[in-house]
């Protein structure tokens, strides 16, 4: 039980995905601008996030590793490219869902649903997984424990992009009013933010040692 | 951005400043952040990119005929995912230190929007000449722009540049007063916070130099 929580807590606040790992900093600064979309964004990427990493989990630890139970073969060579075609399907199938059944939304995300699959965050999430590097997740470790590790080490990790693509929407959402000099408009002072938004996120460091 | 009669020559330079990928395009910001605390990881990351891109714009180049609209982001990220695996391997049999620093920030190409953006916008409409001078320009406009942030964060955050002393140190003694006259290293600057401050900063200088240039 410690260690889901410590999992959760380090995926969601101590190694926020966004502020720590610059991960999904393309949609950090691109979907920012309100907090309904940052919101729906933040659902999204978490869901994607979450299946992903599970299916990959699974395809990684029972046929592709080095020892894998079902194929004697070391197949990691093609790890990389079996990853994104996993997510670039998993994206799909959620487009197709959501503009069935939330077409308000749909609009809304524009070009930012199908550009999930290039959503750093979910390829970062399932190669660290991969990676390992606490040895949480990996069968030979952790066991079948490992997968119920990565299910929640997604959903956290989610979570995390979540809260910061959400924080940073309300920012920017009161900056619109504010008088920003005109070279750092856009971007830079969305980037600025952000590093004070990371400086905040450094004090949860040490937190899980 | 995309214009199609744009001559090879023309697309290689528009990769430096025009059209850089970091400065002006806001592409490829995860590895931007991410490995440029130091300059070595800045560079080995930036050559790695440049090579991937390469490799993908030559061959969505010569696919461009064969592609369907629906599949298309598919093949790119097949495509790129195949030289993302060649590039990591040969990291991790030639330099591994640097492999194992770079960590899960090699694979992380295969979604690095820039080489995706340049796969839709350039080599998926262009002949072989256009796309191969493209992906030289955007690969040498990205790693420029790497180096000087890598730059700038190893130097103010650590006094070094390539792991080789260039400020002076400062020391020390016991009771805290200062025996050698050194740079005190903003350790601010090789934490993440500091990745998101100096590219806003220098974000912001490059589009007032863009507007200073426009009014004159």
């Amino acid at each position: 039980m410690g260690t889901i929580v410590l999992i959760a807590l380090t995926a969601a606040i101590i190694n926020n995905f966004v502020l720590y790992y610059f991960l999904g900093i393309c949609p950090f600064i691109g979907v920012s601008r309100q907090v309904s979309m940052a919101v729906g964004m933040g659902l999204a990427v978490t869901f994607v996030m979450t299946v992903s990493a599970t299916v990959t989990w699974v395809i990684n630890n029972l046929i592709l590793a080095a020892g894998a139970p079902l194929v004697i073969a070391d197949l990691s060579f093609i790890k990389y490219v079996i990853f994104i075609m996993v997510i670039a399907g998993m994206v799909q199938l959620v487009e197709m869902y959501v503009r069935k059944f939330y077409p308000g939304l749909y609009k809304s995300f524009g070009i930012f649903l199908p550009l999930i699959t290039t959503n750093c965050s979910i390829l970062g999430c399932c190669l660290l997984v991969d990676l390992d590097k606490n040895g949480w997740f990996a069968l030979a470790q952790a066991g079948p424990i490992g997968l119920l590790h990565t299910i929640v080490f997604a959903l956290a990790a989610g979570g995390g992009f979540a809260l910061a693509i959400t924080l940073m929407a309300g920012i920017r959402e009161e900056l619109d009013v504010a008088d920003v000099p005109r070279p750092l408009r856009g971007a830079g002072i969305t980037l600025l933010v952000a590093g004070i938004l990371a400086m905040a996120f450094m004090g949860f460091a040490g937190m899980g040692r | 951005m995309a214009d199609a009669t744009l001559s090879p020559l023309v697309r290689f330079r528009r990769g430096f400043f025009a059209e850089n990928a970091v400065f002006v395009q806001v592409l490829g910001m995860c590895p931007t952040l991410a490995v440029t605390n130091s300059l070595d990881g800045a560079i080995t990351m930036g050559i790695a990119t440049s090579f991937v891109l390469l490799c993908s714009n030559i061959v969505v180049s010569l696919l461009r005929n064969l592609l369907q609209p629906h599949v298309r982001i598919l093949i790119f990220t097949v495509t790129i995912a195949t030289f993302v695996t060649i590039a990591d391997y040969t990291l991790k049999a030639r330099f591994y230190d640097l492999s194992v620093k770079l960590g899960p920030y090699v694979p992380l190409i295969i979604v690095n929007c820039l080489i995706i953006g340049r796969a839709e916008v350039c080599a998926s409409k262009q002949g072989l000449p256009a796309a191969v001078m493209d992906g030289l320009g955007q690969g040498i406009g990205f790693t420029g722009a790497l180096a000087v942030l890598g730059t700038i964060r190893e130097l103010l955050g650590a006094g070094t540049l390539l792991n080789a002393r260039v400020l002076p140190e400062l020391t020390r003694a016991a009771d805290g007063t200062i025996e050698q006259i050194g740079w005190d290293p903003w350790s601010i600057m090789i934490m993440p916070a500091g990745a998101f401050i100096t590219l806003g900063i220098l974000m912001g200088l490059a589009n007032w130099i863009a507007g200073r240039r426009k009014a004159a």
